[in-house]
């Protein structure tokens, strides 16, 4: 006979009455793991979407207005493109990518459609000054390896120019298309097209989007540059940036890179995951909060109940010989073990049930996080502790007469 | 064992109610006393008091020297799990272990290891007549089996001195006898028996009766 053996049997003799106290610490832990799990990947997934979809900071001419993210770039007013040479030779951190970028309207069969000129990332290259600034030579540990997440692949060679904005290689006189514009003009790769008085060859058309994308044609910025003949400027620079580079700030150093432009980031998607996050640490708070109360208060109503019950077998214990410290333990211990069960089963259920709903409710893939566990336990044990410790101390501080007394 | 003049009331209902009215009495090591009177007149009250359960309200008790509310809560329970033993009319069995656990947790409280509490535990059930009895629960047992496992459980420290409550209160006539039998050999081997009973064949059992009236104690 030892303590343990003591607390185990009370237990199980009186399960049924210890049933609702670990079903609602069980539930409590199983939903804020559950939530703590799928939030964690649905971060994740959002964090790669981001990155998949390009660039997240966009270089911008001081009057720009900024309305709408994918037409941002087309702006009337241009600035340097030196400004690019000033950002690669920097020693900025987290800039994973750099996309100059000029637009010019241009009339197609009484359609306006608009002509980007996009430097490929072979021009960065072929300038040693700027390889050697490594901004395209560093190992893809950026957001960019965020990627592995499954179910997001990193598209191939040309098409990545839509989700990645850029492109390996790009002659003068390739043009690439969108869907729409292919669509209305009938264009086929190898076909050739004239804009603005220069012949073009027609190397690709980039699949839909449902963006204003589908509506350019893309081509070499320096051919782009050519013919709107202002010399060489641009009207945005997209940056792809590091989801963690921007919240520390990165925004604000580029800032200070180019006084003379306007820096900004593309708040509408940073600011849906910023807010879907949010709630999501909200959500989980709020499920904390309840299993504390409703955990809590079912935990030390059990408890009370248990030590009104037992008080003639304490009355007994203190007969025999036990001190007040024994009574204590006794409680507490039993605390502690409801506590483990409750937090190792909350965490396991929990768990199965992110693991089985995250896909369906997030649509995102799911896997379990053993670093839960201390949490899930330590959070469960707490609990279970504190809710007993008047209970406990009660028991502890029965008078044992009056128990023994009544018959 | 000794009470000095000792007091005890209860307040109830706002009234106070007197349990214990000057009550002065000397109980010598290895004596074997019955307290006979009627119900309510402070007999438990009486028994509570001489093993440290309860504070008198006036008056001193002394236990083997010790005036024994003089010392901490603690220390009485120490003293109690050493020296002290309690069998109550209702034997106050733990429901949910077995015959032998339940004379295992005096063990347990006096620090034995778990191999030797089990086999000290079976040897004092076999003493009381249930060593075929060693895993059953008390609700598996009849209640005079049961009152020999409370008897076998009041033996395990070894106590000096053994407070009974009505201990065949609640038993046949033959059980009882088995049980008053059992107290006595207890008797025999030097301890010394307190002994409740509204029995007078019980107290008949006994080398000296205490008559309880009102809280008084008065010499038969
Ligand atoms: N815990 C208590 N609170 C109030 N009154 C009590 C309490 N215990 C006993 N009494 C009263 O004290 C008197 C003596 O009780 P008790 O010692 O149990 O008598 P007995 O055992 O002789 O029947 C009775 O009047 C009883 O009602
Ligand atoms: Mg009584």
């Amino acid at each position: 006979m030892h303590l343990r053996k003591l607390v185990w049997r009370e237990m199980f003799e009186r399960k049924n009455q210890l049933a609702t106290s670990f079903l609602a610490i069980l539930l409590g832990i199983a939903v804020v793991v559950a939530i703590q799990n799928i939030s964690f990947y649905s971060e994740k997934a959002v964090a790669a979407q981001l990155d998949a979809l390009g660039a997240n900071i966009l270089v911008l001419p001081k009057s720009a207005s900024l309305q709408d993210y994918y037409s941002a770039d087309m702006q009337d007013e241009e600035f340097p493109e030196e400004y690019v040479q000033r950002l690669a030779l920097s020693d900025l951190q987290g800039l994973d990518n750099l996309s100059p970028k000029l637009s010019l309207p241009v009339k197609l069969r009484e359609r306006t459609f608009t002509l980007t000129g996009i430097l490929p990332k072979s021009e960065f290259q072929a300038k040693a000054m700027w390889s050697g600034a490594g901004i395209f030579s560093r190992p893809a540990e950026g957001c960019g390896a965020v990627a592995d997440v499954p179910g997001i692949f990193r598209p191939p060679a040309r098409e990545t120019l839509v989700r990645q904005r850029v492109i390996d290689d790009l002659s003068d006189t390739e043009v690439l298309t969108g869907a729409d514009v292919a669509a209305v003009l009938g264009l086929q790769p190898g076909d050739s097209l004239e804009l603005l008085g220069r012949r073009f060859t027609v190397t690709a058309v980039l699949p839909p989007t449902g963006t204003v994308d589908d509506a350019r044609l893309f081509a070499h910025l320096h051919a782009v540059q050519e013919l709107a003949g202002k010399g060489p400027v641009l009207n945005a620079i997209e940056i792809v940036g590091c989801c963690h580079e921007i919240s520390g700030g990165l925004v604000q150093k580029i800032n200070k890179l180019l006084p003379e432009a306007k820096v900004v980031t593309i708040a509408q998607v940073v600011d849906t995951q910023v807010r879907t996050n949010q709630m999501m640490a909200r959500l989980s708070l709020i499920f904390l909060a309840i299993i504390v109360l409703v955990g809590g208060a079912s935990i030390a109503n059990y408890m009370y109940a248990n030590v009104y019950e037992r008080r003639r077998e304490i009355g007994t214990f203190m007969a025999l010989g036990a001190s007040s410290a024994v009574i204590l333990k006794m409680f507490l211990l039993k605390a502690l073990l409801l506590g483990l069960a409750g937090g190792i089963c909350g965490y396991g259920l929990g768990t199965v049930l992110a693991v089985s709903l995250g896909p369906r409710v997030a649509g995102i893939p799911v896997l379990p996080m053993p670093v839960l566990v201390p949490w899930a336990i330590g959070i469960s044990v707490a609990l279970a502790l504190v809710a007993s410790y008047f209970p406990a101390r009660r028991a502890a501080r029965l008078d044992p007469c009056a128990t023994l007394q009544e018959v | 064992m000794r009470l000095e003049s000792v007091s005890k009331t209860y307040r109830h209902n706002r009234r106070t109610v007197t349990a214990l009215d000057n009550a002065s009495v000397q109980i010598a090591a290895g004596e074997f006393v019955a307290v006979v009177g009627p119900s309510g007149s402070g007999k438990s009250t009486l028994l509570l008091v001489l093993g440290g359960m309860l504070s008198p309200t006036a008056g001193k008790v002394y236990l083997n020297g010790h005036a024994l509310y003089d010392l901490s809560p603690n220390q009485r329970a120490e003293l109690r799990r050493r020296q002290v033993g309690f069998v109550f009319q209702t034997f106050n069995l733990v429901p949910y272990l077995t015959a032998r656990e339940n004379v295992q947790v005096p063990l347990y409280l006096a620090d034995m290891k778990p191999a030797a509490q089990r086999e000290r535990a079976a040897a004092l059930l076999e003493r009381v007549g249930l060593g075929d009895r060693l895993d059953h629960k008390p609700s598996e047992l009849s209640i005079g089996q049961q009152q020999r496992v409370a008897l076998a459980r009041v033996l395990a420290n070894d106590p000096g001195i053994i407070l009974a409550d009505e201990p065949t209160g609640n038993l046949d006539p033959e059980t009882g006898q088995h049980i008053l039998d059992l107290l006595e050999d207890m008797n025999r081997e030097g301890r010394t028996i307190v002994m409740v009973t509204h029995d007078p064949r019980a107290a008949a059992r006994a080398k000296r009766t205490l008559r309880l009236q009102n809280g008084r104690i008065s010499q038969e």
